[in-house]
């Protein structure tokens, strides 16, 4: 595998750029491998890399429905931040955050994230009061974070409506410097090829439709391009976590719902952070493309469709036309929904199963993508060692049974 | 937007009136007391989580505040009925969607 690289670069420009060789090839499926992933988007992908990269496990097969990144990968809105309130979650999603920070020269791939800072606002006392009290959390935890009041939000963000007569007006903010944004299919595409430059199958248009068992123990799966087998098959299966957990006869804690999203026409740039709200309920930020990039609450009802109901899109827009009335007449260009399993506790289950062989890495809900790394870091471990990581302990699916839940509802930033 | 009808009010609404509750039929332990953790789990928390023809319940918040169920198909999101608590639902409809 070639590195990319400015001298690449200009090599390529002397043949008119027609000589790039493909990042990954696509494979037939062996018959046989060590693990198998189902489902090749950021967080299934990130995993097969780190169980190449560091587990030594190559013989690994990443099995895909579509196309690797298409997914909850390619429906997200970018938005990156490791502000958890509760220890368990914070550290998980903080191992993330520094994984980001070195993913680009890591992967020889060009990931473009971009810490230009999230802003959480506040709009009531009982909001402030939580703000001050998970940035106090985050900042003992070693995570950035401070609080803001209306005069350095304004210098932030100077197109935010922070008037006092406003219907819920802005009385403060949380902020993390750190956070930010990246490019979602550059992620996928960065640890697709990272992974089967190692040695990784990535074998793609090949659905899984059952996990085969013997006594208690995973064989392999059956997919449409025939049997696989292995002794390790890990699901990262985000939107139909529930629908694989049947095939192996388990039911989950997860209810899987529509999260909308959209995208404008391409602005000049206008907002250089991220903003969120989780009381007038929007969040915002301005892709490098310039479309500004929208999302809000989950639909109410379990739906697999990738659409939801219209009145939640109008109050998205609601919120983001009272924080900027400056965009109420930007034109919106594109609209989509992507499918959250959530759980009951708003945080993910990353664990082994009843079934000796079988993991599960899901119910990541709204906020999936900022996790990506951490994620796959954590699970690869997890699968490669037959034992949740240290980091993921508390997150195994034991959880619901023992009651130990981690409530971030409060931080994970979209109602559900 | 879904229309969803309710049962007592016999009126077809707009879903912004409704509240979605969930999975429908299932039915709390008579003896909670009596309950392994794990049975207590499974109750609260594990779903089926269809996807297809899916049992759940909704309440007429902005109406009559009464829960019914209504059977819905998770994919093509149509509604194929919508009855009243305690009452059983028809037979599915072949297949997939209509």
């Amino acid at each position: 595998m070639g590195r990319y690289s400015v001298f690449s670069l200009m090599k390529n420009a002397l043949s008119y750029h027609e000589n790039w060789q493909a990042a990954w090839h696509s494979p037939k499926p062996k018959k046989h491998y060590d693990v198998i992933i189902i489902g090749g988007g950021g967080h299934g992908l990130a995993t097969a890399y780190y169980l190449a990269k560091e587990h030594g496990i190559t013989n690994v097969a990443v099995v895909e429905k579509g196309y690797l990144g298409g997914g909850n990968t390619a429906r997200n809105t970018t938005i990156i931040r490791s502000n958890y309130l509760w220890d368990e979650a914070s550290q998980l999603y903080e191992l993330s955050m520094k994984l980001w920070e070195g993913l680009s020269q890591e992967l020889n791939f060009n990931v473009m994230f971009s810490q230009r800072g999230v802003l959480n606002l506040g709009h009531s006392l009982q909001d402030m009061r939580d703000i001050a009290r998970r940035v106090n959390a985050n900042r003992l935890n070693g995570i950035d974070g401070e609080v803001l009041g209306v005069a350095e939000i304004q210098k932030i963000v100077p197109l935010l409506n922070c008037s006092p007569t406003s219907r819920y007006p802005v009385l403060g903010a949380s902020w993390q410097p750190r956070g930010g944004t990246a490019r979602h299919d550059a992620v996928a595409w960065g640890y697709a090829r990272a992974a089967a430059a190692m040695g990784v199958d990535l074998i793609q248009q090949c659905e899984v439709s059952g996990i085969r068992t013997s006594a208690g123990k995973v064989v392999g799966v059956e997919t449409s391009q025939g049997f696989i087998g292995a002794p390790k098959v890990g699901c990262v299966v985000a939107g139909n976590s529930g629908v694989v957990a049947a095939m192996a006869g388990m039911r989950l804690p997860i209810e899987s719902r529509p999260l909308q999203a959209m995208v404008s026409e391409p602005l000049k740039p206008c907002l250089d952070t991220v903003v969120m709200s989780n009381a007038v309920h929007g969040y915002i930020s301005q892709s490098d493309k310039g479309d500004l990039v929208i999302g809000a609450g989950v639909d109410q009802y379990n739906g697999y469709g990738q659409r939801g109901s219209f009145h939640v899109i109008e109050h998205t827009m609601q919120a983001i036309c009272e924080l900027f009335p400056a965009f109420s007449r930007v034109r919106m260009n594109r609209q989509w929904g992507g499918i959250v399993d959530t759980c009951p506790d708003a945080c993910p289950i990353v664990s082994k199963t009843s079934v000796q062989g079988l993991f599960f890495n899901c119910g990541w809900g709204t906020g999936g993508f900022k996790a990506t790394p951490g994620s796959g870091y954590v699970f690869a471990d997890t699968v490669a060692h037959d034992r949740p990581h240290p980091l993921a302990e508390a997150f195994t699916i034991d959880r619901f049974t023992s009651g130990a839940l981690i409530d971030e509802h409060g931080a994970a930033g979209v109602a559900h | 937007m879904l229309k969803i009808h309710c049962p007592y009010c016999d009126e077809q609404r707009e879903e912004e009136e409704f509240s979605y509750s969930g999975e429908a039929h299932i039915s709390r332990p008579l003896d909670p007391g009596a309950l392994s953790d794990a049975d207590w789990a499974d109750y609260l928390f594990f779903r089926k989580n269809t996807r297809g023809w899916h049992h759940e319940m909704w309440q007429h918040s902005a109406g009559c505040r009464r829960y019914f169920n209504v059977t819905r198909h998770t994919v093509t999101y149509e509604i194929f009925e919508s009855y009243p608590m305690g009452t059983t639902p028809k037979a599915l409809p072949k297949g997939d969607a209509r």
